[in-house]
C-alpha cells in the first residue's frame, strides 16, 4: 500500500455517524449534489431566535470522507451561525491544504486528504449543504 | 497456441513502469485504454516526417500528411467493415451520437419518436433530450433486467409508425451485456425505424462487420480503442450521410461558399469541418491496424478468463455483489460490483493504495443507477494487456477495504 488515507480517525468520524438523519420540524434545509461522483448530502437545521444552529441533521449518500465529514461539523455545528460554520469550514480548508495554517478539531484529521485533489470536494459537500441551508 | 499476454503488455510503455514502489495494474479501460507502441510510433512519424495541415496544401509535408490521414480512414473502414467514404472523423464517441442527434435529428419532425435505454451513457441521452427541445420528438425508454441486459422483450410495445431511430450501447459501459443486434434491427425494421449503436465499449474488444450487423450508425472512441484522445469515430450508411445536412459550418465541408448561399461536400468531408484532428487519426488508424493483428479470439477467450477469475475471487469475499451477469455469455470483459456497507470510492481510492486503477461512481449513468437505487458501482474493465497478477491486485485491495472500512 502508498498511503494511508484511510486513517483511524477519519474511519472513526464516519463510523460515529454524528448528526445523520432528519429532522421533524427543521427551519431549513438544503440538498447538494457532487454532479461528478454523484455523493449527495442533504442538511436539515433547526435555528433559534438570535439564527444560530440549535439542531442539526445531516442524510449522505456518499464515501466515507463526505460520511466523515458531515459527521464532524454536525458535532461542532449547535450554537454557530454562517459565519461561526464559515471558521469551521476553514478548518476543514487547511486540513486539505486549500488554506494556509493550522487546522482545527475535529477537521485535522482530515489532513490525509491533502494530497487526494479529487477528493476535496467530498470532505466539502457538507459545508455547501450547509451554506445553502443558512442562507 | 495459448495467448501471450507477455507479448501483448510489452508493446504498451506504461505498463512497465514502477509508481511509488508498484507496478501498475491498469483496470480502467472502460475509461480510457493505454496506447500501444505501434500507435505511439504512427503519431510520431507523423509529427516529425508529415506535419502540415490536410487536404489543401500543394507543398510535400501537406501531401504526405493528406494521404496520412486518409490511410487512416481505410485503416479504422477496414476494421469496421466499411467503405472509408462512410467513415466520418469526429472529436470522440460523444461528438459522434452529438453529430447524429444534431444532423439526422434535423430530418425528423416533432412527433416522431426515437428509443434509447434505461443503461444508456449520458452522452446517448442528453443529445437527443436536446433535439427534443429543439424540435419536439419523443424519447421512449427500453427498461433494464435485473441482470443489467437490456429487457428486449418490451421493445416491441414501444414501437410505433412514428419511432425513427433505436439508439443503444452495443456493450453496457457498467455491465458489459452485449445487446442482441439481430433482434433489436428485426424489430426495428418492422417500423422502418433506424439502427444506432454506441461502440464505445465494443469497439476495443476487436474488428467489426458493420454491414452484417444490419445497423445504420456506429459510434466509437479513439482512446478507449487503443487510440490517441480527441478522436472519435461516426459510420453511417452513405445514403444516410448523403441525407443529412452538416453538423458544423467551416472550412473543408463545403462545395462553394458565396454570401447568398453555400453547397457542402460529399461525406464524409461535409462533417468534418475545420481542420481535423489529423495527429489522433493518424494514431488511431495505427490502433485499428494494431487490433486486427491481434488473434481475437484468444484474446477474448483471455479476458473472458480474467472476468471468471474476477468473479471468482469477488465471491470470497463477504458481503460482495456483482452488479450485472453473473456468467461470462453475451458480455465483454466490463465487470461493476458492489461492497456491502463500502462506497464505490472507498473501494476504489483502496485500490490505488495497491497500485489498481479502477472507475468507481454512477458512470455516467445516472438514470441505471436510480432504476436500482445505487449510490454508484466499482467498475474492473480490461484489456488484452491484462494478466492474472491484475486481478490477483484488484481482489487482495477489495479484501483489505472490506477488512477495513466496514
Amino acid at each position: 500500500m502508498t498511503d494511508q488515507l484511510y486513517q483511524d480517525r477519519i474511519v472513526a468520524l464516519a463510523k460515529a455517524k454524528t448528526g445523520a438523519g432528519k429532522l421533524t420540524a427543521p427551519t431549513k434545509s438544503a440538498r447538494r449534489d457532487n454532479p461528478l461522483c454523484g455523493d449527495r448530502v442533504i442538511i436539515d437545521v433547526r435555528l433559534d431566535d438570535g439564527g444560530k444552529i440549535a439542531e442539526i441533521a445531516h442524510q449522505v449518500r456518499g464515501c466515507l470522507l463526505c460520511q466523515a465529514s458531515a459527521s464532524a461539523l454536525a458535532s461542532v455545528a449547535v450554537g454557530r451561525n454562517a459565519a461561526g460554520i464559515e471558521k469551521v469550514r476553514l478548518d476543514a480548508e487547511r486540513a486539505i491544504g486549500r488554506e494556509e495554517g493550522e487546522a482545527g478539531e475535529p477537521f485535522a484529521a482530515f489532513a490525509p486528504v491533502r494530497s487526494h485533489k479529487s477528493r476535496h470536494e467530498c470532505v466539502l459537500l457538507p459545508f455547501e449543504a450547509l451554506k445553502e441551508a443558512l442562507s | 497456441m495459448s495467448f501471450d499476454v507477455s507479448a501483448v503488455r510489452r508493446q504498451f510503455p506504461i505498463l512497465s513502469q514502477i509508481i511509488d514502489g508498484q507496478p501498475v495494474h491498469y483496470l480502467d479501460n472502460g475509461a480510457s485504454a493505454q496506447t500501444p507502441d505501434a500507435v505511439l510510433d504512427a503519431v510520431r512519424v507523423y509529427e516529425t516526417t508529415s506535419r502540415a495541415n490536410v487536404l489543401r496544401g500543394v507543398h510535400r509535408l501537406a501531401e504526405r500528411a493528406t494521404e496520412a490521414y486518409e490511410n487512416a480512414r481505410v485503416e479504422v473502414a477496414t476494421f469496421l467493415g466499411v467503405d472509408p467514404m462512410e467513415v466520418v472523423f469526429t472529436g470522440g464517441c460523444t461528438a459522434a451520437i452529438n453529430l447524429v442527434a444534431y444532423s439526422y435529428g434535423s430530418l425528423l419532425r416533432a412527433g416522431d419518436r426515437i428509443i434509447l435505454s434505461e443503461l444508456e451513457h449520458h452522452s446517448n441521452i442528453v443529445p437527443w433530450q436536446l433535439l427534443r427541445q429543439r424540435s419536439g420528438i419523443e424519447i421512449d425508454v427500453v427498461p433494464v433486467t435485473v441482470n443489467g441486459r437490456i429487457d428486449l422483450n418490451a421493445l416491441p410495445r414501444l414501437l410505433t409508425p412514428r419511432t425513427k431511430l433505436i439508439s443503444l450501447a452495443h456493450v453496457s459501459n457498467v455491465t458489459g451485456t452485449l445487446v442482441d443486434v439481430h433482434a433489436v434491427v428485426t424489430l426495428a425494421r418492422t417500423v422502418g425505424a433506424k439502427v444506432m449503436l454506441d461502440g464505445a465499449q465494443r469497439a476495443p474488444h476487436g474488428p467489426l462487420d458493420l454491414p452484417a450487423m444490419g445497423i445504420d450508425f456506429y459510434a466509437f472512441a479513439g482512446h478507449k480503442a487503443y487510440g490517441p484522445n480527441g478522436i472519435g469515430v461516426l459510420w453511417a450508411k452513405a445514403e444516410l450521410l448523403e441525407a443529412m445536412p452538416p453538423f458544423h459550418g467551416g472550412g473543408s465541408m463545403i462545395g462553394r461558399v458565396t454570401f447568398a448561399e453555400t453547397t457542402w461536400a460529399p461525406p464524409p468531408r461535409r462533417f468534418e469541418a475545420g481542420t481535423p484532428p489529423i495527429g489522433p487519426a493518424i494514431g488511431l488508424g495505427a490502433a485499428c491496424k494494431w487490433m486486427r493483428g491481434l488473434d481475437w479470439k484468444e484474446a477474448h477467450a483471455h479476458e473472458m478468463a480474467l472476468v471468471e477469475r474476477l468473479m471468482d475471487g469477488l465471491q470470497k469475499i463477504d458481503g460482495t455483489a456483482l452488479f450485472g451477469p453473473g456468467s461470462t455469455q453475451n458480455r465483454y470483459p466490463v465487470l461493476s460490483f458492489l461492497l456491502d456497507g463500502v462506497h464505490p470510492h472507498d473501494v476504489a481510492q483502496t485500490l490505488d493504495s495497491f497500485g489498481v486503477a479502477v472507475r468507481a461512481g454512477h458512470h455516467c449513468c445516472q438514470p441505471l443507477m436510480d432504476r436500482f437505487d445505487l449510490d454508484g458501482t466499482t467498475r474492473v474493465s480490461i484489456a488484452p494487456y491484462n494478466d492474472n497478477t491484475d486481478i490477483d491486485a484488484l481482489l487482495t485491495g477489495v479484501q483489505h477495504a472490506a477488512r477495513t472500512l466496514r
